[in-house]
């Protein structure tokens, strides 16, 4: 029995629609315009215990209000969902023990007192006694290398040891699903590092479904064997990474900051130049290739820096759109 | 129920660190809610006292008595919840298995709780500029305030969350509370004690909410008498009527939700 099982899921937004000027707003406040936007569309998919997959999509893609539907924090507006056996949107207890909800830029965390006042207070509500929520936030804490962190106000935190800090309160009442919505997102390299091998780590250790969305392709590479791709609300792609890194990312961006200005022409031969301003060069290059090609143009070019890097997932979705690969 | 007690516990203990956090400021709430000193110290140079049957040393007392029982009614919970759900921390609380309004009401508890000492600094001051209002409630009286004051913040937090619910439907819900001040400035005994409002004033305002925020249990503080069942009466019924208007205008509210900014 798949743990996520979606079926037309659909949600459509009422926006307002407002003209510029003075105009545009007498008019609006005597007869107020509204347009419906379909965030999602006609979404399906089932997702088995244990399983990790990644949820891609640009910005406006639908990635967080699917999230938001499967979580039970919004109705959806057609469509059936069932997390865990449950309705999400009813939100009832047994559904919500089982579920949590991560969000990158969001946070559950009293912002003015450490941690772990909202640690036992998150163990009160899920009702986890003290012992026994002391050994888990002792094990999760060793998980996620935190220390005293957990004794100093949030606010006082970096934010990589907040992120951790509001993982640590997400899964302390050890859900069997985890929804995380770009978990990593402003983080430095290391800490999202650590963030990943934590979460590949409850997964092993708990068997936790995990949906996670990212704009770093690198989360999905190192967690999700299996992603959807989701682009203007509506499912394109459902299946393995490595089938989809294939078609959606044969290049890597290869960034150059050049001590003096060249031509184009000087540059054609290293890879497709997706970008040219002064000294500085976006060049992209065929993975097969890369480590051939920047070889040669550190040999060749005078390159003051040089920076390697996944095409943002947005421009890659779409450019395949265009060119007819997906869709 | 234990578990009930045991979140009870934390929620008002990790509610009172918070606002511990917030002294400076909530002192300052404290000193604005000084209308009722305001109006002692302009009522005590005139003989309405005598008037209105209080004299002048039940006239001191009732408004010191409006001032200390005012800081236990005074509800915010609409412009809490408002930021709440216009910066997206209201998501993480419905994905909880505890209702999201006992935090708000915790909030009040623990935030009248840290308001004490400022509350019992500010009695002392005004005793000693105002001897005559100086005096020691019974223990009957302390608890029959104890009492009203609590039903009277109970049905004014019930009423203020009723409109707080519109905020599922309007981002700038907390406009509409303002609906309510003049009606509680003028009905609730803040400005004057009931014995001052007309007959036809009077029993209207004992039929709203309103008089049991200041004025009941103000005078019921001050010793004064009390009709203590019609007053319970009203107060039931009023809970009848706000707290499944509450839960109804919650479940439509959730309905709607959008998680905006979450």
């Amino acid at each position: 029995m798949a743990m996520i099982s979606v079926e037309g899921l659909s949600k459509t937004y009422r926006v307002a629609n407002k003209q510029p000027g003075l105009v545009g707003t007498l008019r609006h406040a005597l007869r107020r315009q509204t347009t419906d936007v379909a965030a999602v569309a006609d979404v399906s998919f089932r997702i088995e215990p244990g399983e990790m997959v990644g949820f891609l999509g640009g910005n406006g893609a639908g990635k967080t209000t699917t999230l938001k539907m499967l979580s039970g924090l919004i109705h959806p507006s057609a469509g059936r969902v069932e997390v865990a056996g449950h309705t999400p949107q009813r939100r009832q207890a047994p559904f919500l023990r089982q579920i949590t909800l991560v969000m990158g830029q969001k946070q559950q965390l009293l912002w003015d007192l450490p941690p772990r006042d909202s640690l036992l207070l998150n163990a009160a509500v899920y009702g986890i006694d003290d012992r026994e929520a002391e050994r888990r936030i002792g094990e999760l804490a060793a998980m996620l290398e935190l220390g005293d962190e957990l004794n100093r106000p949030v606010r006082k935190l970096s934010l990589g040891e907040r992120m951790k800090a509001e993982l640590l309160a997400a899964l302390l009442h050890r859900p069997a699903v985890l929804f995380l919505d770009e978990p990593t997102l402003g983080l430095d390299v290391n800490a999202q590092a650590r963030v990943r091998q934590f979460l590949a780590e409850y997964n092993q250790r708990f068997g936790a479904t995990v949906l996670l969305t990212s704009h770093y392709m690198a989360d999905i590479t190192a967690l999700c064997p299996r992603v959807l791709l989701i682009h203007q609300g509506r499912l394109f792609y459902d299946g393995s990474l490595a089938a989809l890194s294939a078609r959606l990312a044969p290049c890597r961006e290869v960034r150059l900051e050049l001590t003096t200005i060249l031509p184009a022409s000087s540059l054609e031969r290293f890879g497709t130049i997706e970008a040219l301003e002064g000294r500085t060069v976006r060049l992209l290059i065929r993975r097969d290739q890369l480590t051939a090609r920047v070889g040669e143009l550190l040999a060749a070019l005078p390159v003051a820096d040089l920076e390697v890097r996944d095409p943002p997932i947005d421009e890659l979705i779409g450019t395949l759109l265009q060119q007819g690969v997906i869709g | 129920m234990r578990r009930g007690l045991r979140i009870a516990r934390v929620l008002l203990s990790t509610q009172y660190a918070l606002m511990l956090e917030y002294r400076a400021e909530i002192a300052l709430w404290s000193l604005s809610g000084v209308v009722p000193l305001l109006m002692l110290g302009l009522w005590s140079q005139s003989e309405a006292g005598q008037a209105l049957g209080l004299g002048a040393t039940g006239l001191s007392r009732y408004f010191l008595a409006a001032f200390v029982v005012r800081q236990f009614t005074v509800v915010w919970v609409i412009h809490a919840f408002e930021e709440d759900a216009l910066q997206g921390r209201l998501s993480p609380l419905l994905l909880q298995p505890l209702q999201p309004l006992w935090r708000y009401v915790a909030a009040h508890l623990a935030e009248q709780l840290t308001r004490l000492p400022f509350l019992a600094a500010i009695v002392a001051v005004v005793m000693l500029v105002h001897p005559q209002a100086a005096w020691w409630p019974s223990p009957g009286a302390l608890l029959l305030t104890a009492l009203f004051t609590w039903l009277g913040f109970a049905v004014n937090f019930l009423l203020q969350t009723s409109i707080t619910m519109l905020c599922f439907w309007s981002e700038r819900a907390s406009a509409l509370d303002r609906l309510l001040f003049f009606p509680y400035l003028a009905l609730s005994g803040l400005l004057a004690p009931l014995e001052a409002f007309p007959p036809g004033v009077r029993s209207l305002a004992l039929a709203t909410p309103f008089a049991y925020q200041v004025a009941i249990p103000a005078r019921l503080l001050a010793g004064e008498p009390v009709a203590i069942g019609p007053a319970l009466a009203v107060l039931g019924a009023w809970l009848a009527l706000l707290l499944p208007l509450c839960l109804i205008l919650w479940r439509a509210g959730v309905r709607r939700y959008g998680a905006m900014g979450a």
